[in-house]
């Protein structure tokens, strides 16, 4: 299973054998998935480019929180606190200093970086259950600060903030900051990926798999342990910032833990420990809903509309969704979207064998 | 006595040292010294003892491993043989005494800076990262020869990540070309057989470029076959290689075949140290594996000399 290089397929150098895609196929698909993306404002309307968006954005911060829970096995349920204090980092640096939106987002990235590695301290100590209870910690706290430092979150009015701007571009619409997104996404991912394959990245992993022989190579657990935060921090601060330039609109009541579970969920679902499938798992989270609320559309005005009343408790039925969907995977597929894939590309692969 | 050991001693003379690359050895492997002839100490034990609260695990171990040789450590279940071991690798502080490396007090020294000063050590109980491939298992044992943090890594192409990943990814070939493990470099290190495993481990503690290797139990659970490899591996390691090896193990006949001269532990205490044959006739020694009463080690809460 896990090498499965097609036959005829010889690398000569080593360069060849340590690219990212096992394939020539898989890199195509890749390079025709973004440019299929890339083609969808010409497809696609506001609202369906705004889901794309939102996938985006989400599945840059749910790559952070996979970095710290599926790759370094840490935890953390503060992950939306961090994705909101690079939301409101970007906005606030625009608006006070005039810096460009281009370069607020990864300034907010770096700043969520630094208040991401201050909280991760505890993580260099603490593991498991107790490290939980830390990053809850630093979920209220952030929260708490959100509420009350006015100077920099607008208080409870929220902060209203500027579209991306780059030498005289502007992406104000969906059309537009689509590709602002697609850009990040696509940096942000191909960073995560050198990253796995590369001595941080493998020390990460070494953390996580076997803590003890991990030291005895020369890595040291305290300063990767920590790092993971920094890392994870990084990408939802990043995350927070489109977010932020998206919407235009930053609000205090945004980023509570059920956003947190949310980030979890995706990972979850996606797969833990794999790059892909943090972003199947932001898309899986992002769609869910819509397929509920298509599901009451196409029921509304039946019997079972009116016997359940699906139309006034569509909302109850998304969180609902979003429950089930994370047992179904944790009891049927609990290596997530990104290993189902794998299956089903093996199972071409091998057809009409099973092995 | 076991014939397979024997005969891969017979093989070491005539192993392929042209396919290992000498860039991959230390620089001090070009002439191994005759360990038969007192070197000098590359490693030196100084009246190390080693208390869990009332249990005592070592009581006043004192030993020197001499450069370029094969040292071995036996002694019955529970004797502190691993402890010992953990002792140098720096998983355990000794409570008394000191230990010595390369000339370096390195009793206080963080375990993780041991990797580079040049010890590098395999587990009793297989301690590979199971969820990452062979090969990913054998880089991390370069973790300390590499300069490319998560900040240059990350850019891969650009500001030579990829330059040094290639470079020692050819290191780490010559490492897998050695040990016969090329057919599984792409494989899941939790997903292969208990002997290959062992191979891999042995693969990464090579990979940190040690001068001294531990190996604890290197044949533990392991067939004839597997064994005589395994023998000739440990063989080539230090006479190709040059590294000074340090092992922990049961099979006496690999013990005495291999080993340049061996040290036994009972009940915490060193009751012998000596060349194979010379421990092999102690008195001490026979009765601490026959399990009968001793007068060297009867109490271990008193002096055995008192």
């Amino acid at each position: 299973m896990a090498d499965l290089a097609p036959a005829g397929d010889y690398r000569s150098s080593y360069r060849e054998d340590m690219t990212i895609f096992p394939t020539r196929n898989s890199r195509i698909a890749l390079w025709i998935g973004i440019l299929l993306v890339a083609c969808a404002p010409l497809a696609l309307g506001r609202y369906e480019l705004g889901l794309l968006i939102n996938i985006g954005f989400m599945g840059i911060a749910a790559l952070g929180l996979n970095i710290l829970v599926g790759f370094t096995g840490q935890i953390s349920i503060g992950h939306a606190a961090f994705f909101g204090f690079g939301a409101f980092t970007s906005a606030w640096l625009h608006e006070t200093w005039h810096i460009p939106v281009a370069l607020c987002i990864p300034l907010a990235g770096v700043a969520t970086a630094l208040v991401g590695l201050l909280f991760g301290t505890p993580a260099a100590r603490l593991k498991g259950l107790y490290l939980a209870i830390a990053t809850l910690a630093a979920q209220f706290i952030l929260e708490d600060f959100f509420a009350r430092a006015q100077w920099f979150t607008g208080g409870v009015a929220g902060r209203i903030t500027e579209p991306f701007e780059l030498f005289g571009w502007r992406a104000d619409r969906e059309e537009s900051y689509l590709y602002v997104v697609l850009f990040a996404v696509v940096v942000m991912y191909a960073g995560a990926a050198n990253l796995m394959r590369t001595r941080d990245g493998r020390a990460l992993v070494a953390v996580r798999d076997h803590y003890l022989s991990a030291e005895v190579m020369g890595i040291n657990l305290a300063y990767y342990r920590t790092l993971s935060f920094g890392i994870a921090s990084f990408y939802a601060g990043i995350g927070g910032a489109l977010y932020a330039h998206y919407l235009l609109f930053v609000s205090v009541e945004a980023f509570t833990i059920l956003f947190s579970i949310q980030f979890l969920g995706m990972v979850i679902i996606g797969g833990l420990g794999s790059i892909m499938g943090s972003l199947m798992g932001a898309a899986f989270m992002v769609l869910l809903p819509e397929l509920v609320q298509a599901g009451a559309d196409a029921l509304a005005g039946g019997a079972v509309d009116r016997a359940l009343n699906l139309g006034n408790s569509i909302s109850f039925l998304r969180e609902m969704a979003i429950g089930a969907a994370i047992i179904l995977f944790l009891i049927f597929e609990p290596d997530g979207l990104a290993h189902r894939w794998k299956q089903v590309k093996a199972y071409w692969k091998l057809y009409p064998y099973s092995h | 006595m076991s014939a397979a050991s024997a005969r891969s001693r017979g093989m070491m003379r005539a192993s392929v040292s042209g396919s290992l690359d000498r860039r991959a050895m230390p620089a001090d492997a070009a002439a191994p010294p005759d360990p038969r002839e007192a070197g000098p100490a590359i490693l030196a034990a100084e009246h190390v003892s080693l208390r869990f609260g009332g249990v005592r695990a070592l009581t006043d171990i004192s030993f020197e491993v001499r450069k370029g040789e094969v040292f071995s450590i036996i002694g019955p279940n529970g004797a502190g043989k691993t402890s010992m071991v953990n002792c140098i690798s720096g998983r355990y502080r000794p409570t008394e005494g000191r230990i010595r490396f390369g000339g370096r007090d390195i009793t206080r020294l963080a375990t993780r800076r041991r990797a580079a000063i040049g010890v590098g050590r395999t587990f009793q109980n297989l301690a590979l990262f199971g969820h990452m491939t062979v090969l990913d298992n054998i880089m991390v044992g370069r973790h300390h020869l590499l300069r490319h943090g998560f900040w240059t890594g990350m850019p891969y192409w650009i500001g030579g990540a990829q330059a040094e990943e290639i470079r020692n990814r050819r290191e780490v070939e010559e490492i897998i070309d050695f040990l016969e493990i090329q057919h599984v470099r792409k494989a899941l290190a939790g997903t292969l057989s208990y002997g290959l495993r062992k191979r891999v481990e042995l693969a990464r503690a090579i990979a940190l470029r040690p001068q001294l290797i531990l190996l604890d139990e290197p044949m533990a659970g392991m067939n004839l076959e597997e064994k005589e490899d395994m023998a000739r591996y440990i063989l080539d390691l230090n006479e190709e290689w040059g590294m000074t090896i340090l092992m922990i193990e049961h099979d006496m006949g690999v013990v005495m075949d291999i080993s340049h001269r061996v040290m036994v532990l009972d009940f915490g205490r060193k009751i012998a140290e000596d060349e194979p044959e010379a421990v092999l006739a102690d008195p001490h020694v026979r009765r601490a594996y026959l399990g009968e009463a001793d007068e060297v080690v009867h109490d271990i809460d008193e002096p055995a000399d008192a």
